[in-house]
């Protein structure tokens, strides 16, 4: 699928000034060049849209928020009954507020999807990777989880169920993943740092990586 | 719209490949059409349901073919047109004929601001629900050729309210005619073997969101 396909030479910061723009590039700066123009948008207010997604808001606020409800019982118990409100207390807001938890147990998995497009929880894990948004994932992980998890390393055993959620609403979801064994007596700050991207998404599990074991 | 987005089920489409160290933005224009998008979205002249239907109104084969950000680029052209904000000849030229003068642009400064107060899909209003969770519905059989949240997958299908999250804008109606149509918004769980017959595993489930309007009582 194309969805792969990122036109990464466009914006090559060494060749983009002796090399004329193509495609998308080109369309795109002279739509901003028009925007500007007509009083629509501030090149400064597009600067800062794109730091805040770029630096601010991202993967970290999640994995803050798993590795907290790892170690605290009463906040996991809180987030589970209230994920974005609680999941708000630190200052995780804006863009898809509303956001349920889903807790991974031994015997439940859960993944996320969004069929349609890219719902996606943005507070807490930014802007979603292309292979999300891709038809691959869309098309496959509801008609087939196990064999997506499986190809991605993640072989789900028979007697565990699957829960897929097709997040469709303003409403989204974060998969709260397993503690792995081999962490007990860690800090919130060392756990945080273990918790993945993807692992929030529900397609892969969380590890103790091998210089820490 | 039985459009191509709407992808859940489909075969052939590959595996799914995660790029290591993936980069938030793959290149420079797909950052500056998101931040135009957003930017644009402040001039309140279409809803996040009207946005959503652009990208769908793509004609199928330019969608398969398009990556994420064209499709944004396609649905910001089509809503700035459609909207008034800018004309199919300013488009062409890239020249405005003439400036928007009540614009109220989005400024940098503002910008954390409104991140962190955008206009929310909850709705407080004393909607009565149709139903509760553990009730048993049917996804209406429905194709609407406009914008629905109701995948094409689940119609017909039978279900379970696993739970109630309040009343929601209905995006239905919302990206077609800016009706918010306020009502009960639940998470119905779908055996698998329901949607995609005996092959599939009988412990799992897909759980979907959906409105009052896309379900009946079974």
């Amino acid at each position: 699928m194309s969805d792969h396909h990122h036109h990464h030479h466009d914006d090559d910061p060494v060749r983009e000034h002796d090399r004329p723009l193509s495609g998308p590039a080109l369309r795109v700066k002279a739509l901003e060049s028009l925007l500007v123009e007509k009083g629509l948008v501030d090149p400064k207010t597009l600067d800062e849209l794109i730091d805040t997604y770029e630096t601010k808001v991202g993967p970290r606020n999640g994995a803050r928020v798993v590795a907290r409800a790892w170690i605290d019982p009463d906040y996991k118990k809180r987030l589970l009954a209230d994920g974005g409100a609680v999941i708000a207390e630190l200052g995780y807001v804006g863009r898809g507020e509303d956001i349920v938890v889903l807790v991974n147990t031994p015997k439940v998995r859960n993944i996320v999807v969004c069929t349609l497009c890219s719902c996606y929880p943005w507070p807490v894990l930014g802007l979603p990777p292309v292979w999300y948004k891709s038809a691959p994932y869309r098309s496959r992980a509801v008609i087939d989880p196990r064999g997506v998890l499986k190809e991605l390393g993640n072989e789900v055993p028979d007697d565990v169920e699957v829960r897929v959620w097709d997040s469709t609403a303003e409403l989204r979801y974060l998969v709260l993943p397993e503690r792995p064994a081999g962490t007990e007596g860690w800090s919130e700050d060392e756990l945080a740092a273990i918790v993945t991207r993807d692992s929030m998404i529900g397609v892969v599990q969380v590890t103790v990586p091998a210089g820490r074991k | 719209m039985n459009g191509v987005h709407d992808m859940g089920g489909m075969h052939g489409m590959g595996p799914v490949e995660i790029e290591r160290n993936e980069p938030v933005f793959h290149s420079k224009w797909e950052a500056r059409v998101f931040a135009l998008t957003v930017a644009a979205a402040f001039l309140r002249r279409w809803n996040i349901d009207m946005g959503r239907h652009s990208r769908e109104r793509m004609p199928p084969a330019e969608y398969l073919a398009a990556t994420y950000y064209e499709r944004w680029l396609f649905g910001l052209q089509k809503l700035l047109v459609e909207e008034g904000l800018v004309t199919a000849g300013e488009l062409e030229t890239a020249h405005a004929e003439s400036k928007v003068d009540d614009a109220r642009t989005l400024r940098a400064a503002d910008v954390a601001n409104y991140l962190r107060h955008r206009v929310r899909t909850r709705v407080e209003a004393d909607v009565r629900p149709r139903f509760r969770p553990g009730d048993r519905v049917i996804a209406r059989n429905t194709h609407p050729t406009g914008h629905t949240r109701l995948p094409r997958y689940a119609r017909g299908r039978r279900g379970v309210i696993d739970r109630d999250h309040g009343v929601f804008i209905f995006p239905d109606t919302n990206a077609m005619s800016r009706n918010r149509k306020p009502q009960h918004l639940y998470t119905v769980r779908f055996a698998a073997r329901e949607l995609w017959g005996s092959d599939a595993s009988a412990r799992d489930s897909v759980y979907v969101n959906l409105w009052d309007d896309h379900l009946d009582p079974a």
